[in-house]
């Protein structure tokens, strides 16, 4: 159990049962009165915001938060397979879940997903992916003065900016947090 | 500094570190500054004044004239400035009666999201005469004795200042401080000993007035800072 005064920004509780994460924390108190804790919570499986206040005398229940070290599988008409890496189980994984993540989803992946009990919340990579490029328009050789970035495309369809040497075939690396080349991988 | 009047002094002031554990916030850090100020012989009526007269000598001696500007909120120093009764601010802000947010144990909360937002925006603000519950030092108003006679000040929707007439009656404040002691008791807080020679000297102290005013949000105020870290030398994250 947490109490009002272990409330801080990121910190997750449950409410009626729901999962929430505190993205926003004021401590008031009126001259002589009693301490107030202002909170803006998100709820963690809808995405809606709404502000509250507690009180010292309050007391929250721990969000029943787990992450869990799975493997990407493959992607059919049921979602995105990911097994458990500890227990091979196999879940499935809706667009909803998985947002930006599939620009990066490569098959054998490791990432980590997130469940509030039994429920899949989110999904977070590692930071960078090494990927193919599959679509590269040749090299200008006379561009390489500008310094202008061309579009690319790699092995999951995600498109993305590169320097003018990069050519199809070669393997490249992209921070999944900005989705921004960052090198290429030899 | 009540046993000090009740010794003989008359006007006396201290400027003085306050130390409230664990209170940390845009407002608050645990170790804060207070100018305090009693005067025998005065009610909450001439603190009121005398604030009015400090608050626009220090900025008159700061070069800022009449007028300020804090985070966007206009504030015009030129008296009189508002004083408006806490029973009207709550019908006013809060849309309820102050009585009926005590019954419903929403009073702070809705002195902090409704009321004090407004209060010292335009004008400086003396929120006065309190429920007596929430002022266990102060003396209660003549003609209504469910009220006490204490005032906050409010500049730029800071709270700055909170004020008394005191009250010099020694079985009203045994029985304010029972009151209060079953009150934490009931929700669980730890209980305060009793400050028996406070309570000695009490019988002894004549009519008087006292504040305590917050000096480093009074520097906010002045400098434009949105949160008392920038205005402490130390954050308590850096203690």
């Amino acid at each position: 159990m947490y109490s009002a005064s272990d409330l801080k920004k990121n910190l997750k509780i449950q409410i009626d049962g729901e999962p929430y994460v505190v993205v926003d924390f004021q401590f008031v108190k009126p001259g002589k009165g009693q301490a107030l804790y202002r909170c803006r919570l998100r709820n963690m499986i809808t995405g809606s915001q709404f502000d509250r206040t507690f009180r010292s005398v309050d007391s929250f229940e721990e969000a029943d938060l787990q992450e869990k070290h799975m493997q990407y599988l493959y992607r059919d008409d049921s979602g995105y397979c990911f097994m458990d890496n500890d227990t091979y189980e196999q879940i499935h994984l809706t667009d909803d879940h998985v947002g930006e993540a599939k620009n990066f989803l490569m098959e054998n992946l490791d990432v980590e997903i997130l469940f509030f009990g039994m429920r899949p919340l989110g999904i977070t990579l590692p930071n960078s992916v090494d990927l193919v490029v599959t679509q590269a328009d040749p090299w200008a050789r006379g561009d390489s003065v500008t310094g202008k970035m061309k579009t690319v495309t790699v092995e999951t369809g995600y498109v993305v900016q590169v320097p003018p040497f990069v050519e199809e075939g070669e393997k490249i690396r992209i921070d999944t947090r900005t989705g921004d080349y960052l090198t290429r991988v030899k | 500094m009540k046993r000090l009047l009740a010794a003989g002094f008359d006007k006396i002031f201290q400027i003085s570190k306050c130390f409230r554990s664990g209170e940390c916030g845009r407002l608050h850090v645990p170790e804060f500054t207070l100018l305090e100020w009693y005067r025998t012989g005065a009610d909450y009526v001439s603190l009121m004044d005398e604030c009015e007269e400090m608050v626009t000598f220090t900025a008159e001696a700061l070069g800022l004239g009449r007028k300020l500007d804090y985070r966007g909120v206009s504030v015009d120093f030129a008296r009189p400035w508002e004083r408006i009764a806490v029973s009207d601010a709550f019908l006013r802000y809060a849309g309820i009666s102050a009585e009926e947010a005590i019954l419903n144990d929403r009073f702070d909360e809705l002195m902090v999201t409704a009321i004090e937002p407004h209060l010292g925006c335009g004008k400086p603000s003396f929120l006065f005469d309190y429920p007596v519950a929430l002022g266990s030092l102060a003396r209660r108003k003549a003609d209504d004795p469910t009220l006490a006679e204490r005032f906050e000040l409010y500049i730029g929707g800071l709270e700055l200042a909170n004020a008394f007439s005191e009250l010099t009656d020694v079985g009203e404040q045994k029985e304010r401080f029972a009151s209060e002691r079953e009150h934490r008791r009931t929700r669980g807080m730890a209980a305060y000993p009793e400050p028996e020679k406070f309570l000695e000297a009490l019988a002894s102290m004549p009519e008087a007035a006292g504040i305590a005013f917050g000096i480093d949000r009074f520097v906010m105020l002045f400098t434009g800072s949105a949160s008392i870290d920038e205005v402490v030398a130390f954050t308590p994250e850096e203690l």
